[in-house]
């Protein structure tokens, strides 16, 4: 059974859908919840009267007003730490971060005052919170706006770490991560808001979520397995277009959550094809692919590999800002192509 | 013994010690501030000194099975500081909100904790209030949000707790606690912000015991008047040793945010006996002469107790009573915290997520599979 790839790649859906993109995905689920649930609200910088600095909360400050989309000062440590305490008295807020970069600024109020005091507590103090923006490279915009925090986050017990590729990935995934009574910390794609999706009816209905912690196979294929997150999913769509004309058939397995890590998923794949790459956009050292590469190692998949398991990552440098070098700082779909035929011995 | 129990007048604030001498409540941005006067029943007066001398027996307690290595880790004790616990609390309910920093065990004692699950918490075991998960510094109980461990964390925390009682419309404020190390953290003056543009119903109070650490306040702090360091927040500051001055500042400061004029600090003047921590000896950055000082002139305990016996208001023979029932509910206590069992391993990985299936956690090696539950 192949695939078929569609121009508007719906993700397998073969029911007629409209198409939505992921920031309009984003902003309908988030809209549905603060409807369902009067506890849940959401603060950050131009959230309300701008309508979010990348329009994902557009809307939502003049249907709901003041009191439920508040608009914050520049200071992320502080307006963190209210979001975290409103959770503590039993509200439910969505902190965004214009983008995750800032969370730097507030990372202790995340992990500190968030992931770890439901454990320190021993089950006294749940902390229903989501943390949310967009994360990882985008264009041009340098160093210090260009972070992924995949692994920051995806290192630390006490918080669940998602994220999304497509519409379908954001909707149900936010949803989920809303109605979850835990700290979650929610990835987003500058560059994949403006993506559309065709998505289906199912997809559409209001208690639609995508379960947090299961990966979901995007292609099936048998020569090698292709593990990815976010928009690096679609790169890898891509390069799988590619070499199935080439007779490479490869299975491509989109993530969705980064913690707890789907492993599986990974091995039954791994165990059919015999052979792994991860592609991720952050830096190689420490990161996701790495983690995968560790627990495939340790586990049963190990003796169904025929070759080495290898990661495409961001080059591991601090981003620069000139085009043709940006361009060579982020995995790109020939960089996946060529890993795949190395690994395959082609 | 009976006695008579009339209402009684005292007078707020006449001690003084070391560096400072407060004769008034000093007021920042405030037409008038809490009554220099206060009522003091019998009742409340013998429910503060029991309250008071709990405390005070707990933490020397504490310090000997530290000493004894059977409490280890981090462990900073409240002995001096009892009249800022209680008075607060009596200007408050326990359906306010409460956080505070790492020197907490008094706190927990005032929102409701026992000192047998404080002790058994500080010992490590499956009895302590946290089941041995937390330590020291991480006890919680209803409307009490700990307990923290990093320095100013507390205070957006705090505030974000009083947005949730404006959201909910309850009428409720959350108390936040900082020492004068913790004053000049910048997330505290972004919270000075926000809670004021916000109108969130949010005490800030800065227990001022003159040390962070082993920094005095005039080599930490430009301003040393943190009761002014909310700037456009209304700030009163009173003598942190006599638990009716506390009360009666809380009081006024709780009708200030209940009222919905949002926030106001409070600084109060205070000392502790021990060392930062008990690994401080606390004598290398201040004399003994001082500290002896202060625990002559100024003991909270001592000048509640003197008060009440020189107006007539408890016999010496009563308040002894209440020091041996003290005693013993302490004895008791730490009987409890040696020999109540350590948490059990299968508690290991437990209490990683709310309201979860339990899932699987990697061990120390890849083949030790453990499980967390919620």
């Amino acid at each position: 059974w192949k695939f078929l790839p569609s121009p508007q790649r719906n993700s397998g859906a073969l029911l007629a859908g409209r198409p939505v993109n992921v920031r309009d995905a984003l902003n309908q689920a988030m809209d549905e919840e603060l409807e369902r649930d009067e506890r849940v609200f959401l603060l950050g910088e131009e959230v309300a009267q701008y309508d979010g600095a990348y329009k994902v909360s557009r809307g939502l400050w003049k249907k709901y007003g003041d009191k439920r989309i508040i608009d914050t000062p520049i200071t992320e440590m502080g307006f963190a730490g209210i979001a975290v305490g409103a959770a503590f008295a039993g509200l439910r807020p969505i902190c965004e971060f214009m983008t995750w970069n800032f969370s730097m600024q507030a990372i202790d109020q995340v992990i500190n005052s968030a992931a770890k005091t439901y454990y320190m507590s021993a089950g006294a103090q749940p902390v229903p919170i989501v943390f949310r923006g967009p994360n990882g490279s985008s264009a041009g915009v340098a160093a210090q706006h260009s972070q992924c925090f995949a692994a920051w986050y995806g290192h630390c017990p006490g918080l669940k770490v998602v994220s999304p590729w497509n519409s379908e990935d954001a909707r149900g995934l936010l949803k989920a991560a809303i109605r979850d009574d835990n700290p979650v910390v929610f990835l987003e794609n500058e560059l994949m808001y403006g993506v559309p999706f065709d998505l289906s009816e199912d997809v559409l209905q209001k208690d639609f979520v995508v379960p947090i912690g299961k990966a979901k196979v995007e292609r099936r294929g048998t020569h090698i397995t292709l593990v990815s997150h976010s928009r690096c999913v679609g790169f890898c769509l891509d390069a799988a277009s590619v070499l199935a004309k080439e007779g490479v058939e490869c299975e491509v397995v989109n993530l969705r959550t980064i913690r707890p890590l789907d492993v599986d998923t990974i091995e039954a794949s791994v165990m059919k094809t015999g052979h792994l790459v991860t592609v991720e956009g952050g830096w190689p050292q420490y990161g996701v692919g790495a983690e995968i590469c560790a627990r495939v190692m340790e586990g049963p998949a190990f003796n169904y590999l025929d070759a080495p398991a290898v990661r495409v990552t961001g080059v591991d440098i601090p981003m620069p800002y000139a085009k043709i070098l940006e361009d060579h700082s982020v995995p790109q779909i020939k960089d996946i192509i060529f890993s795949v035929k190395k690994v395959l011995n082609m | 013994t009976l006695l008579p129990s009339p209402l009684l007048i005292m007078v707020a604030s006449s001690r003084s010690y070391a560096d400072f001498t407060p004769e008034k409540v000093d007021l920042h941005r405030l037409e008038e501030g809490p009554p220099l006067t206060a009522t003091l029943t019998r009742e409340e007066g013998l429910k503060y000194y029991r309250t008071m001398q709990t405390i005070r027996r707990m933490e020397l307690k504490a310090d000997q099975l530290y000493k004894q290595k059977i409490i280890r880790g981090f462990c900073h004790l409240y002995d001096g500081q009892e009249a800022c616990a209680v008075g607060i609390e009596g200007g408050i309910t326990l359906s306010d909100h409460l956080i505070t920093a790492y020197r907490a065990h008094g706190y927990t004692l005032t929102r409701g904790g026992t000192v047998r699950e404080i002790m058994a918490e500080l010992t490590g075991r499956r009895g302590g209030i946290a089941k041995g998960k937390g330590g020291s510094m991480h006890m919680y109980t209803k409307n009490f949000y700990g307990g923290n461990g990093i320095v100013g964390a507390q205070v957006p925390l705090g505030a974000g707790v009083a947005l949730a009682c404006k959201y909910l419309g309850n009428d409720q404020l959350c108390v936040s606690l900082y020492g004068d190390g913790a004053a000049n953290q910048g997330q505290i003056f972004e919270t000075y912000n926000m809670s004021s543009l916000w109108k969130l119903p949010i005490i800030f109070i800065c227990e001022n015991n003159q040390y962070g650490m082993g920094t005095s306040v005039e080599r930490s702090s430009a301003s040393t008047e943190y009761y002014k360091r909310g700037d456009y927040i209304p700030g009163l500051r009173v003598d942190g040793m006599d638990v009716l001055c506390v009360r009666e500042a809380t009081k006024f400061a709780a009708d200030h945010c209940r009222s919905g004029k949002g926030p106001i600090l409070m600084e109060l003047q205070t000392y502790r006996y021990h060392g930062h921590s008990m690994s401080d000896p606390g004598v290398s950055y201040r004399t003994r002469e001082e500290i002896q000082e202060v625990r002559s002139k100024s003991d909270p305990i001592s000048m509640l107790k003197d008060r009440m016996l020189s107006n007539n208001m408890a016999s010496i023979e009563e308040l002894k009573e209440i020091d041996i029932a003290v005693r013993k509910e302490i004895e008791d206590a730490a009987q409890f915290a040696t020999t109540d069992p350590e948490p059990p391993l299968d508690d290991l990985c437990s209490h990683i997520f709310a309201n979860d299936q339990p899932f699987e956690v990697r061990g120390a090696t890849p083949w030790t599979k453990l499980t967390s539950t919620s």
